[in-house]
């Protein structure tokens, strides 16, 4: 593996923290090849190149591995740069960004996941926080195309996965994105429309089916 | 880039806020330093970081900069004249570096208050345990990125060492009131080297809070807490 040349994503289809490696390195036009695990059996590539966390995406590099998926996107961004930015050149504007992206990823998968996992009164205190989140993000993207201003940027590919996990989130919680924060409903309309997005996202029933299939797996009824 | 009016927000204790002045420090940048009640905070932290309500917050020409890691790049690349770098210039060591910090971070506070906060010898002795493991990873992260040098960051400070450093006091303070020795020099005998040479520094020394301070807000201040937390 050391010797390998190129680019190598370790990943589980479905999940949005390896979507975001995808659709960055398909919108900077990275040529990489995708390599399926098995979250059960984990391969001994993925336990070699992530012994820490053992956990998927890894990005493997000329033979050298890189984990956790906004690290992972950094690292394309800089290995990368003369390919499309996805971070603005201003030290201010960057900070930004970086800001958004870990609000983003410390509230949003947490916050959604317990919007299935939970019932009652704890599933109806995660869909507030969820629609508080959401209200959040849509006042930070304002009137603006996307996250990144005019153009498709960081904080667009740190959020875009969950996107397709809307329509999981409002069947199980009972609201909708639309109604709660149409903004980021038109945003996750207009980002669907990008060709990195349509390749590497799912269909939403298909992420409820798989949704649905964990539910049964963890006896949730 | 650099120049305009620079205001910190911190508390004497929190190892974020510590990481940063360390920087602005080694940078020899001038700023107004606000200290923080955390039991009561001030209308500056609320208008400047009204997203998560947290210190540290640094507030250059009006506009603030919230969460330590992005705070000590903000500072590399605004005042990337003055002073060594922060973070790795190559893109492969800026990611290992953002890798270990988020795990430290991960990591420590909780290696930590679960030795403190142990309330059985076999709870304590587990976590004392887990600690260790994370110690161990460190010592061969601090291998891989010292490449031989004294620090994580190479010759002088950087990202990785403000990040573990940060935790030294209160590191030292949770060794001393469970008199036990996590910073072993017979396990770690790299890590022990690196925090005699960190905490030797200038900036870094003008900056960390005595052990005893540590120690005695734990005693008086946190382990009540606790208590009143767990009897509830």
């Amino acid at each position: 593996m050391e010797s390998h040349k190129g680019v190598t994503l370790l990943d589980f289809w479905v999940s949005p923290f390896g979507q975001r490696a995808r659709i960055a390195m398909a919108e900077k036009g990275i040529e990489f090849e995708y390599k399926e695990e098995n979250l059960a059996q984990k391969s001994e590539l993925l336990l070699k190149m992530n012994p820490v966390h053992k956990k998927i995406p890894v990005l493997v590099h000329d033979g050298k591995p890189v984990c956790e998926s906004l690290i992972i996107v950094q690292y394309i961004e800089e290995a990368w740069p003369e390919k499309t930015p996805l971070l603005p050149s201003d030290p201010y504007q960057r900070a930004q960004a970086r800001f958004w992206a870990d609000f983003v990823d410390k509230k949003v998968y947490d916050c959604g996941t317990r919007l299935w996992k939970t019932k009652g009164e704890e599933k109806e205190a995660a869909k507030k926080e969820f629609i508080e989140i959401l209200q959040i993000l849509e006042s930070e993207l304002g009137d603006r195309k996307y996250f990144g201003g005019e153009t498709f940027g960081y904080v667009d590919v740190a959020f875009v996965p969950f996107t397709a996990w809307f329509h999981s989130y409002e069947t199980e919680a009972g609201f909708s994105v639309e109604e709660s924060a149409p903004k980021i409903s038109t945003w996750a309309k207009r980002c669907g429309e990008r060709e990195s997005v349509k390749k590497h996202l799912y269909e939403k029933e298909k992420v409820y089916e798989f949704v649905c299939m964990l539910k049964k797996r963890l006896g949730i009824e | 880039m650099g120049e305009g009016e620079l205001k910190l927000l911190g508390t004497w204790g929190s190892p974020f806020a510590i990481r940063v002045r360390i920087v602005l420090n080694q940078k020899e940048v001038k700023y107004e330093y606000f200290e923080e009640d955390l039991t009561n905070k001030s209308e500056l932290l609320l208008k400047y970081n009204p997203i998560h309500k947290k210190i540290p917050v640094l507030v250059h020409n009006g506009r603030s900069v919230c969460e330590s890691l992005v705070i000590l790049q903000y500072i590399d690349e605004a005042w990337s004249k003055s002073g060594s770098s922060v973070i790795p210039t190559d893109p492969y060591e800026r990611a290992m570096a953002r890798f270990w910090a988020a795990y430290i971070d991960d990591k420590v506070i909780q290696a930590l208050l679960g030795i403190l906060k142990a309330t059985t010898e076999e709870e304590k002795t587990y976590k004392i345990s887990e600690t260790m493991s994370v110690m161990e990873l460190l010592e061969e992260a601090f291998e891989k990125c010292s490449k031989g040098k004294t620090f994580f960051g190479g010759d002088t400070i950087g990202f990785l060492d403000v990040t573990l450093g940060s935790y030294l006091t209160w590191l030292k303070a949770a060794e001393k009131l469970s008199e036990l020795i996590l910073l072993d020099e017979t396990k770690f005998p790299k890590l022990v080297e690196w925090t005699e040479q960190f905490l030797s520094t200038d900036c870094v020394k003008e900056i960390m809070p005595e052990v005893e301070k540590a120690e005695e807000f734990i005693t008086k201040t946190l382990k009540p807490r606790w208590a009143a937390a767990s009897s509830k």
